[in-house]
């Protein structure tokens, strides 16, 4: 920099001049120790037996660091670190508040059961194929677009998540994966294409790539072609989120690789794309999106009743599964669909939600296909008599996925039925009565209902019924290997682990409904946002 | 100079979702090159076209003499043709693979993942 040639009073109004505090750190860290974790595997490809345990030190620490990072958020408001000493808008931004800090935190402990139980499906055989150094990779993707505060880094950030996730998806190279990696490919690149217009569109008509500003900046600029780029938007996110009518890829890929990947990939990359979609529409562009609301509430009422339908339909029990996963996508987009504080906080815990029971979902049915040797539901049966935990798990899942009460995802359809209930009938909101909140809640309880029924009959098909589909004899049940104990210890503890979580969650909500209301009220009333990235003078 | 420009983003547009709608898999390549090129055209038209000057504000001038170029789309699209070239190498080589492991280019004959007949949903319970 050319500090010298200049009088030292210009510089204030574009650089920083003091030193980041210590305590910002937090929030790049988690992202340095999964980048430079990548490199430091990919460098020791030869030495492949180390390198779960590296991995899993290095989510550990990242864990930490999201731990340390949400405490901070959730005391003192969101916090900001801007890089290379240029001020917003023109350093590039890390905010988190309670959301992004919350997710990021789920998704790494979710891929440190992952890893856990990557260790029982991996062998001798795997090779050098950089499995952990992708993982880690991938982690990298989806924490970096949960704290980003900048639009084009999320960009970057999504990138960074997908070319990892295409690694991961044809890791082994049978046909199944190429057929299914092709299909998630193109349309998951198409959507990124459409992201990168819509944010160039964004620089035109707007002059600034951060968030903070773009909350500022929107309100002056032209709505029709801000409404426009936000429905851009929409059509990108929902690609990615894997929303109904463009969710042809989801229910094509997410079954083929092994289980551990597809759990990775459900309980992680829709979620990115859907808070990716809140971020935008209900905070960065909340005039766009009320003019979008009727498109949204019908998407999300479409997503909610349709996906249960295609997993009723469907006898392969990991592809039933990804609808399952769309169906979630319906939740949040209800909440999107009706930004009230209740439906916002009900967004934003289902996410949270989400990724626990999808994960968990996809590991159990990896069990059971490995208990099985089956990929569909119509050759399995009688695994109860075999495996008693492994059915319980399944069963609990299925009920926590439809929002059965006791459970996690009680709590968050809760709200956005409350979220509903007020714009049905107009009392919280002071507007007029409109049918969108009846749409949503009758989506919502169709979707509980569907989901129910979807779950429960592959329960009953692959664990009650004694043989496969078709079969007369009571006397010939279906071949059930019982898992070997290296399988038991590390495939069965990070689902049971996961189930806990839930249940447990589930019964003590209070810590989790209060920081998600307070989170939604930071994305409503996004102030202490905007001043945690310093640019609190130009808030419209 | 701006209007021609977004013309041509226009046609690379046409051109890249009309590939994109084939069938087949090296068509549907072009398609996303066409389509991402075109998607770096905009961005690159958005932040003004102008003969070669140099963005740099003179000392002791607040705002630059002359209307310049903004940098800032420049150095987006580098990052953006990156990426993109990235994600069409790896895409490339997919397409192949699937061509040599699945026997087909046309994406109707490509029903691994999804069989063509599919077994009907179970009528008990």
């Amino acid at each position: 920099m050319a500090t010298s040639a200049h009088p030292a009073t210009d510089l204030p109004q574009a650089m920083i001049s003091t030193m980041t505090p210590a305590g910002a750190w937090v929030i790049v860290l988690p992202l340095v120790l999964a980048l430079m974790g990548a490199a430091l595997l990919l460098m020791t490809r030869r030495s492949k037996n180390y390198h779960a345990g590296i991995a899993i030190l290095i989510v550990g620490a990242i864990i930490a660091c999201d731990g340390v990072l949400l405490a901070e958020v959730l005391q003192n408001g969101p916090v900001s670190m801007t890089m290379g000493k240029w001020l917003p808008p023109f350093g590039i931004s890390f905010t988190a508040d309670i959301f992004g800090a919350g997710f990021a935190l789920t998704a790494a402990l979710v891929t440190l059961l992952l890893l856990v139980y990557s260790q029982s499906e991996r062998t001798a055989a795997d090779g050098e194929d950089g499995y952990y150094a992708l993982i880690l990779l991938l982690l990298a993707g989806v924490t970096g677009s949960f704290l980003t505060g900048d639009l084009f880094n999320l960009y970057v950030w999504f990138e960074v998540m997908l070319i990892s996730s295409f690694g991961l998806i044809v890791n082994g190279g049978r046909a199944v994966q190429l057929d299914g990696a092709l299909k998630y490919g193109f349309l998951n690149f198409l959507a990124t294409t459409f992201f990168l217009l819509s944010l160039g569109l964004i620089y035109g008509l707007l002059g600034t790539l951060n968030m903070a500003d773009i909350i500022g900046a929107a309100p002056h600029a032209n709505a029709a072609a801000l409404g426009g780029v936000a429905t851009l938007m929409l059509l990108a996110f929902g690609i990615k989120a894997a929303a109904f009518p463009l969710n042809a890829w989801l229910p094509a890929s997410y079954h083929t690789p092994p289980a551990a990947v597809s759990a990775l990939f459900a309980g992680l990359l829709t979620k990115v794309g859907i808070y990716a979609l809140l971020r935008v529409l209900v905070v960065l562009l909340p005039a766009s999106r009320d003019m979008l609301e009727p498109v949204l509430t019908i998407i999300a009422v479409l997503t909610l009743i349709i996906s249960p339908l295609g997993a009723i339909a469907e006898t392969n029990l990991r592809r039933a599964m990804g609808f399952i996963v769309m169906g979630g996508i319906g939740v949040v987009l209800a909440g999107i669909a009706i930004p009230s504080q209740n439906g916002v906080a009900g967004s934003g815990m289902y996410i949270v939600h989400a990724m626990l029971v999808m994960t968990a979902l996809y590991l159990v049915a990896g069990l059971v296909e490995k208990v099985t040797g089956q990929t569909d539901s119509r050759k399995m049966g009688g695994v109860y008599a075999a495996n008693s935990v492994v059915s319980t798990l399944f069963l609990l899942l299925v009920l926590a996925a439809a929002g059965v009460p006791p459970f996690l995802g009680f709590w968050p359809k809760l709200l956005l039925l409350q979220a509903g209930l007020d714009a049905a009938t107009g009392t919280a909101t002071g507007m007029p009565p409109d049918f969108y909140g009846i749409g949503i809640i009758v989506a919502l309880l169709l979707n509980a209902f569907f989901t129910l029924i979807a779950g429960t009959r592959l329960w009953a098909h692959i664990f009650w019924r004694a043989g496969a589909e078709g079969e007369t004899s009571e006397h010939s049940p279906v071949p059930v290997e019982p898992l070997s104990n290296r399988n038991n210890r590390l495939g069965l503890w990070p689902c049971v682990v996961l189930v806990a979580a839930i249940m447990i969650a589930g019964l003590a909500p209070n810590y989790l409904l209060d920081a998600a209301q307070r989170g939604a009220g930071d994305l409503i009333d996004p102030a202490r946002y905007i001043a945690a990235v310093g640019l609190a003078g130009n808030s419209p | 100079m701006e209007y021609m420009i977004a013309a041509l983003v226009g046609l690379f547009f046409v051109f890249g979702i009309y590939f994109l709608l084939s069938r087949s898999l090296i068509r549907m390549l072009l398609g996303v090159v066409v389509l991402s090129n075109g998607v770096n055209l905009l961005i690159f038209t958005a932040g003004r076209l102008m003969r070669a000057i140099a963005p740099i504000v003179p000392d002791g001038l607040d705002q630059p003499e002359t209307a310049i170029a903004n940098p800032l789309p420049q150095a987006l699209i580098l990052t953006a043709i990156v990426i993109g070239f990235a994600m069409f190498s790896f895409l490339l080589v997919l397409a192949y693979r699937a061509y040599q492991t699945l026997d087909a280019d046309n994406t109707d004959n490509m029903r691994v993942a999804e069989p063509r007949n599919g077994p009907q949903p179970p009528l008990s319970y």
